[in-house]
């Protein structure tokens, strides 16, 4: 029973990491129809600026992670404005494949900076290395803390496109562009702010994901795992995200134990291969036919 | 600047349009049949995975730049090649039926994966054919008494009919007869009925349905062709290097060859061969550039995927049709000398599509 639940706990605070870079392609693909092959770069750079800040520069964990996902908001809507904005209406793929190619600038430039490089870093968080007992399982308080704050961040969300002008306004974008253009949204700037909510999302998840992987320029991939948490949950929908996220990390830290040695690491492709052959739209996606 | 007037259907479907025409691609035939003349061996070495990578291209460009879907896992498709070929050369089959055996093994792995494929579109077949390539992966390392696991597998020389392939300029003949074959069968293919349709699925598929094309059919089709192909390149691959092991077969390399179709030039085929040329051009250029750049940036590791990032994005915002698109341009330029405009290929302005409703 321990056990059972250690596996749970630990596939939970994965599946939160994955849940919340799949929320960072839901995002931008509900917005600009990207699926943004990137994002788990970005998740690797926020963990680089979070250990800038925390380690290299010695602010305090909170004030460093704050300042290190508002440098990456910025550098989302940078490369938004500068590189995908004139691919905007070329064909789906094209745009995929610039993400790819800033995927590559990204994980090559990270190697490069001087006091980067190829090593592997840790940052250090005030939580690191306790443990809570429930019902005779160690949870470390790295993994508790991963579910809590995907849990408050995905409430803050929640109520930031419920409530705010801003979020109703990126809603609308999201529904029809057309639409929102019309109702004097300004549908571009709309974009470039998505992006830096979506590349600020990816940070604070390899901010998560950093004491348990630690920091190094090939983290995010990742973020690959987060395309089956994505398509799982219907590509398109935010808590299709979640729990998407959840499953796969569920799935995989099942996997892990019960099978046999080398599921683990292909659990979550087979479970995106069996959902997209028996229910291709995910688990909440919705169902569009163009009508001619 | 040549008109060339059409007097007859003939001229429609012809190989060569013209004589001018067949007078480059003959004289293209002689320096590649005398360049091994010319070239070190290091360099004819390069020349041979350019060819392979040109099948690979080829291939992919039968999927994505003529039928319009999407593969991410065609690495795994290079690595059944790859090991039927290591296995039967093993079991002493002669080249000439386990290279064949290569393809058609390639080709059934493609229809397996494409059949359940053919239900997705866009994104979602990218990520489907990424799965599939993650697991082929897995497999291949797990199943060891088959293809001896992340030991590898050694391959040996080729035995083409009596002739040993020992050398790398035999290697070239051997490959550039065969990128030819497979080039006018693909020519071929692209003006017949099924050729015609895959563009036709590309372009549209609810008009393409429209006009009694069966779109799974065709679809699997392409599929199973594209990675026919590139199980062809795999068996040469796995020759070239003489050893393969599973992670030669891995998501990586999946991208960097769908990145040379984009890059080369889609719906080209030229561009398959200027895109393979390039992916293999670029680490040697970036090995020349070492010497010549300051070594603090030299000598870092991170230069390639850098380079190749750029260069993959610059291609991708100016010049969408990739190398070919340059190519052709500039080939106007020439021929309308001097009433070349600037805004002769200027892309009509473009607004969000959506593919959701597809």
């Amino acid at each position: 029973m321990a056990q059972f639940l250690q596996l749970t706990f630990s596939g939970i605070a994965i599946g939160c990491v994955y849940a919340l870079v799949a929320l960072g392609f839901v995002l931008i693909y509900k917005a600009t129809e990207t699926v943004n092959f990137a994002q788990g770069d970005l998740m690797m750079l926020g963990g680089f600026f979070a250990y800038t800040a925390t380690t290299l520069i010695g602010l305090p964990y909170w004030v460093g992670i704050i300042l290190a996902l508002i440098a990456m908001a910025l550098f989302g809507m940078l490369t938004e404005r500068i590189v995908l904005r004139p691919v905007l209406g070329q064909a789906q793929f094209t745009v995929v494949m610039v993400t790819i190619g800033v995927g590559y600038v990204a994980r090559g430039v990270v190697t490069m900076m001087p006091g980067w490089g190829t090593d592997t870093f840790k940052i250090v968080t005030p939580f690191a290395e306790q443990v809570v007992h429930i019902g005779g399982a160690a949870l470390a308080l790295d993994q508790l803390m991963i579910i809590v704050d995907t849990a408050v961040l995905c409430l803050i969300l929640f109520l930031f496109f419920r409530y705010s002008r801003i979020g109703i306004a990126m809603q609308a974008t999201s529904q029809n562009q057309l639409a929102a253009y019309y109702m004097g949204i300004p549908v571009r700037r709309i974009n470039t702010l998505i992006w830096g909510l979506s590349a600020a999302v990816a940070a604070f998840a390899g901010i998560l994901l950093a004491p348990i992987t630690f920091v190094h320029a090939n983290m995010g991939f990742i973020g690959l795992k987060a395309f089956p948490a994505a398509v799982v949950g219907g590509f398109g929908s935010i808590p299709g995200a979640i729990v998407g996220g959840l499953i796969i990390g569920l799935v995989e830290s099942f996997a892990g134990f019960y099978l046999p040695e080398g599921f683990k690491d292909i659990a979550a492709y087979i479970v995106v291969l069996l959902v997209l052959m028996f229910k291709p739209s995910g688990l909440f996606g919705e169902k569009l036919r163009k009508k001619v | 600047m040549r008109f060339l007037f059409k007097t007859d259907y003939d001229q429609d479907i012809r190989l060569f349009k013209d004589g001018v025409q067949m007078f480059w691609y003959a004289l293209l035939g002689i320096v590649l049949l005398a360049l091994p003349a010319v070239l070190p061996e290091y360099l004819m070495g390069q020349m041979v995975f350019i060819l392979i990578y040109a099948i690979i291209g080829l291939g992919l460009m039968l999927l994505i730049g003529f039928t319009g879907q999407i593969s991410l896992g065609h690495a795994a498709f290079l690595a059944v090649g790859a090991y039927t070929e290591a296995i039967m050369q093993a079991k002493g089959m002669p080249f000439v039926v386990s290279i064949v055996l290569s393809a058609v093994f390639a080709g059934a792995a493609g229809l397996i994966v494409g059949l359940p494929a053919l239900r997705l579109k866009g994104i979602y077949l990218a990520i489907a054919t990424m799965a599939f390539g993650f697991i082929a992966e897995e497999v291949i390392t797990r199943w060891e008494h088959v293809t001896g696991g992340n030991s590898g597998k050694q391959l040996k020389q080729i035995d083409f009919f009596g002739i040993i392939i020992d050398n790398d300029t035999k290697f070239y003949y051997l490959a550039l007869g065969l990128v030819v074959i497979i080039l006018l069968g693909m020519i071929n293919l692209m003006r017949s009925p099924t050729g015609r349709a895959f563009v036709a699925i590309r372009d549209s598929e609810i008009s393409a349905q429209s006009m009694g094309i069966h779109l799974a059919k065709y679809k699997t089709i392409a599929f199973t062709f594209s990675a026919a192909l590139t199980g062809v390149a795999g068996a040469l691959y796995g020759h070239k290097l003489q050893f393969i092991s599973p992670e030669q077969f891995n998501l990586l390399v999946s991208i960097e060859m769908t990145t040379l179709v984009f890059i080369g030039g889609l719906g080209s085929f030229h561009g398959a061969i200027f895109g393979a040329a390039f992916i293999i051009a670029l680490p040697q250029l970036i090995v020349f550039a070492k010497d010549v750049l300051p070594p603090a940036i030299g000598q870092q590791t991170g230069l390639q995927p850098t380079v190749f990032g750029l260069i993959l994005i610059g291609f991708l915002i100016f010049e969408p049709l990739g190398i070919y698109g340059r190519w052709v341009k500039i080939r106007t330029y020439f021929s309308l000398f001097p009433f070349y405009r600037r805004g002769m290929f200027k892309r009509q302005k473009s607004y969000m599509k959506s593919d959701r409703l597809k």
